[in-house]
């Protein structure tokens, strides 16, 4: 047992008053200094909850959003086993949207790692409390009860009774000031692959996607945007759009126009007829390429410099060898294979929305922004807060996500959704098509990386800097420091230049980019070091264990050093990012017309305790494909202000006959739990083209990879 | 209105003929089972089994599918799943789910034609069914399994 002193919880009364409720918080601080007068406070305001009805139904409340990384099935999991009952008993509900619930995102790779201490827990001390009530009913003392399989038993006479049975009495109890939690050893559950929750229903079609919502007399809208970025609608010609059957209204809003109609087909049959005018605001001279040129053109001393250690200028000056190389990454879209689409109907004042979002808080923040008066905006503009009053007349039901990646952090369909209800007075369900899906993305930012590195004596990093040209400093610069390695001398620098394309959340945002980036330079280093790449690294990780073992471990997995057949070559790559640690080593067979085949992808991760390890092996699996496609296939071009790509037969994802073995291996860990639907996608890109190195000699340094460049290797 | 056979049902739709499938089926009859990925054939989300191979609902006016059987994934089985629908759930296949509806009736249709395809016919057959959340590696071994679970209730019949 591992005592912990526990953190907030409180007792809430339930509706019936007949069960037992826990409050309690997930949040970011793992604080847990058992701060116990707190939980008496007032001010502290629960965001999950755990409720035991006398039915014995057993569920946990949680804000969190599934969109294929198995949440709603490892959070069950973690008050399962502290609760002990079986799985399958604990239903999970998403929490309402509320602002005094802090915020409400799935996002970042979190949600393990936030509620790894409070579930576990709240499992705890429900338990505790059901054994004190039993202890109490049978009058004999706590330490001859026990939890098992969902009733507590007296241990000696082998009397049971069940959670929902003694729910009410302990509902009376004082909660305990200590949670004691099972260590790791003790686990059942914790450890074990579990099948998804939710796999039936998505197996046979049941699973309700926000494309999928269907209301009484719901009417349906898809979208157009101003085919360039920051342009708006000058005139219209509805005329024809309106003959079509089924077409029932046009509705110009702020980010465009919409068709609103019986069903899809007829909305979009109505837009395809609708005639457009746009003022495109000058922005059609925008172009990925003039972004590029203009980033080349940059002076190498950066605006601002965010982060050093030791002196790289004395450091590179002292070295034995220099090296410089520049890098660029370009714009990648979402490309969920859901498109944006969100379902709103306004009425009365009030607001319901069904959204599949990885940000309901936000959604209700934009959503009352359309709904509320003139002077309750102003009010609003004023305090920069609406009140909760208002807030709880919008009700946001957030749905499965078919694909998030962080795409569904953004509000922007919502708003249009909400917008079309209002201008109708109906519910709506908004559908964008894909071309406007993947021409109005919010998209991973094209970045300028300029590297310089120093070799000293005994063939050891002695200084790195790293510049970084792109907008928006954290999706630009996120993972390029600290780097894993020991380097006595670092700078991390960084100028900032916007251009009129909007950029968001990419599935490990900055480490994305920065990761390929970092572990290609650190190739290039090991290279001119005359070193092997794995042993290189290896030499350079002594202080971090957790790395090194990770890039040992995918070493010695793949058989790095062992022969490979002509053409053929492996890369490796490391990093760390979200609270995990993974390596990667791919072999890669490079044709003489220049195209790359990925036969192998090892992975070995380090992501603390494994809750889930099936879930943990596809999401490397997601991550890897998801990253390989945007090394070798995928990327968006800007041309006269406008996006290029349109659908997938251009902007083209990995298919099945394309798919590497992807093999994975996790290490046994007894830290806290870090994140992994992101940390996969980091090293990927690296460890490619790292390997296309060794296959060819050729190096990449720009995304993706283009055959052209290789066709001569 | 158009009469179409849907899972063994006879159908009346009330639409333009020119409507695709995928809209009939998601907007008036309510089988949201089929999903809308590209609505333009790249993608393979909207796949349907029509006379017994795999098509893709987006691209199929309804006036091209009278006197045809159409099943969708709501029609797979009747009652328990179908061993396809079993494999999805054995190997763990889906992520996010949305492409997987779409899948598993392209490998229903694989299976009917060759019912013990090696890796390259199943690339072959699914490599028009693209998903976004890399399910691909579990596809390929799900369709394995459903493969030797048909032939173990064939060799049981
Ligand atoms: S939606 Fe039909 S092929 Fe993509
Ligand atoms: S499981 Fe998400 S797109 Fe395939």
């Amino acid at each position: 047992m591992t005592r912990l002193s526990r953190r907030n919880f409180i007792k809430v009364s339930t509706i019936t008053g007949t069960g037992l409720m826990l409050g309690f918080n997930l949040s970011g601080c793992s604080d847990d200094s058992g701060n116990s007068d707190k939980s008496s406070t007032t001010s502290f305001n629960p965001n999950a909850w755990l409720r035991i009805t006398e039915d014995n139904n057993i569920t946990i409340i949680v804000a969190e959003s599934e969109m294929g990384q198995g949440v709603m099935t490892s959070l069950p999991m973690l008050i399962a086993e502290e609760l002990e009952v079986d799985l399958n008993k604990v239903t999970t509900e998403r929490a309402p949207v509320d602002p005094k619930f802090g915020k409400q995102k799935t996002g970042g790779s979190t949600s393990i790692r936030e509620a790894w201490h409070p579930l576990r827990q709240a499992g705890a001390i429900a338990r505790d409390m059901l054994i004190t009530a039993a202890a109490t009913t049978w009058k004999i003392a706590v330490s001859d009860c026990s939890a098992n399989n969902g009733h507590i038993e007296h241990t000696i006479s082998g009397k049971r009774l069940s959670y929902g049975e003694l729910a009410p009495l302990a509902a009376t109890l004082p909660i305990p000031e200590t949670a004691f939690l099972k260590n790791p050893e003790e686990f059942r559950l914790i450890g074990k692959s579990v099948p998804l929750l939710n796999g039936p229903d998505m197996v046979t079609g049941k699973t309700l996607f926000g494309s999928d919502v269907t209301l009484p007399d719901l009417l349906v809208a898809t979208i157009a945007h101003c085919p360039v970025f920051g342009g708006q609608l000058t005139s219209m010609d509805d005329s024809e759009t309106r003959k079509i059957p089924g077409v029932q209204d046009v509705v110009r809003i702020d980010s465009g126009v919409a068709v609103v109609a019986s069903h899809y087909w007829a909305a979009h049959k109505g837009l395809q007829s609708l005639k457009l005018e746009w003022d495109t605001k000058g922005n059609e001279r925008i172009s990925d390429q003039s972004i590029m040129d203009r980033f080349s053109s940059h002076p190498d001393t950066a605006n601002e410099i965010l982060s050093q250690t030791g002196d790289p200028g004395a450091g590179l000056q002292q070295a034995k060898e220099i090296l410089e190389a520049f890098y660029t990454t370009p714009f990648q879209a979402h490309a969920t294979m859901e498109p944006m689409n969100c379902t709103a109907h306004v009425h009365n004042g009030e607001c319901d929305i069904w959204a599949p979002t990885q940000s309901p808080d936000d959604a209700q923040y934009v959503a009352s922004t359309y709904i509320l008066s003139t002077t309750e905006k102003l009010f609003a503009k004023i305090r920069r807060k609406i009140s909760d009053v208002r807030l709880d007349a919008i009700r946001v039901h957030t749905t499965q996500m078919g694909g998030g990646f962080g795409r569904r952090l953004e509000t922007d369909y919502v708003a249009e959704a909400v917008q079309l209800s209002l201008a109708t007075g109906k519910p709506v369900k908004l559908i964008w098509s894909r071309e406007q899906d993947m021409q109005h993305d919010f998209y991973r930012p094209l970045t300028h990386h300029r590297l310089s590195g120093g070799l000293d004596t005994n063939s050891r990093i002695s200084a790195w800097k790293h510049h970084v040209i792109g907008p928006s400093r954290g999706k630009s610069t996120g993972g390029a420091e600290p780097i894993i390695y020991a380097v006595p001398a670092f700078q991390l620098g960084y100028t900032e230049d916007n251009y009129p394309v909007p950029t968001g959340y990419w599935r490990s945002v900055g480490s994305s980019h920065n990761g390929f980036v970092i572990e290609s330079f650190v190739d290039e280093l090991a290279s001119s070091a005359g070193a092997d790449p794995y042993q290189f690294r290896a030499g350079l990780l002594e202080h971090s264990p957790r790395n090194l073992a990770v890039l040992r471990l995918a070493a010695e997995k793949s058989g790095w050093g062992s022969p490979l057949a002509e053409n053929t070559g492996r890369g490796i790559a490391v990093f760390e990012s979200y609270g995990s640690h993974v390596a990667q080593v791919a072999e890669v067979t490079v044709t003489q017309s220049g195209t790359v085949r990925v036969n192998r992808v090892v992975c070995a991760v380090d992501c603390g305790i494994a809750v889930n390890p099936d879930t943990i092996k596809a999401q490397m699996e997601g991550a890897v494909v998801f990253g390989l496609t945007a090394c070798l296939k995928s990327a968006i071009n800007i041309e006269k202000g406008r996006v290029m790509q349109s659908n997938f037969h251009d902007f083209r994802l990995l298919r099945i006959d394309e798919m590497p073995v992807v093999e994975t291996h996790i290490v046994v860990s007894d830290e806290e739990p870090g994140g992994i639907g992101e940390p996969g996608v980091p090293p990927i890109a690296a460890a490619i083209t790292n390997a296309i190195y060794a296959a060819t000699g050729v190096r990449i340094r720009r995304l993706p990879v283009s055959p052209a460049d290789l066709a001569r290797h | 209105m158009t009469v179409l056979n849907i899972n063994n049902n006879k159908h009346q739709i009330d639409a333009n003929d020119d409507m695709p499938l995928l809209w009939a089926l998601r907007d008036i009859l309510g089988l949201t089972g089929t999903k809308y990925s590209c609505g333009s054939g790249y993608c393979g989300t909207c796949t349907v089994i029509v006379d017994g191979l795999a098509q893709r609902a987006c691209m199929l006016p309804l006036n091209s599918l009278v006197g045809k059987q159409i099943i969708t994934i709501e029609g797979l089985s009747s009652d328990s799943l179908h061993p396809v629908q079993q494999a999805w759930l054995d190997e763990n296949v889906s992520q996010c789910g949305y492409c997987q509806t779409g899948q598993i009736m392209a490998a229903v249709a694989l299976l009917n034609e060759i019912p013990d395809p090696d890796d390259q016919q199943i690339d072959r057959a699914m490599a028009g069914q693209l998903c976004r959340c890399g399910t691909y590696q579990r596809i390929r071994k799900a369709i394995h399994l459903a493969s030797s679970m048909m032939k173990t209730s064939q060799d049981e019949k």
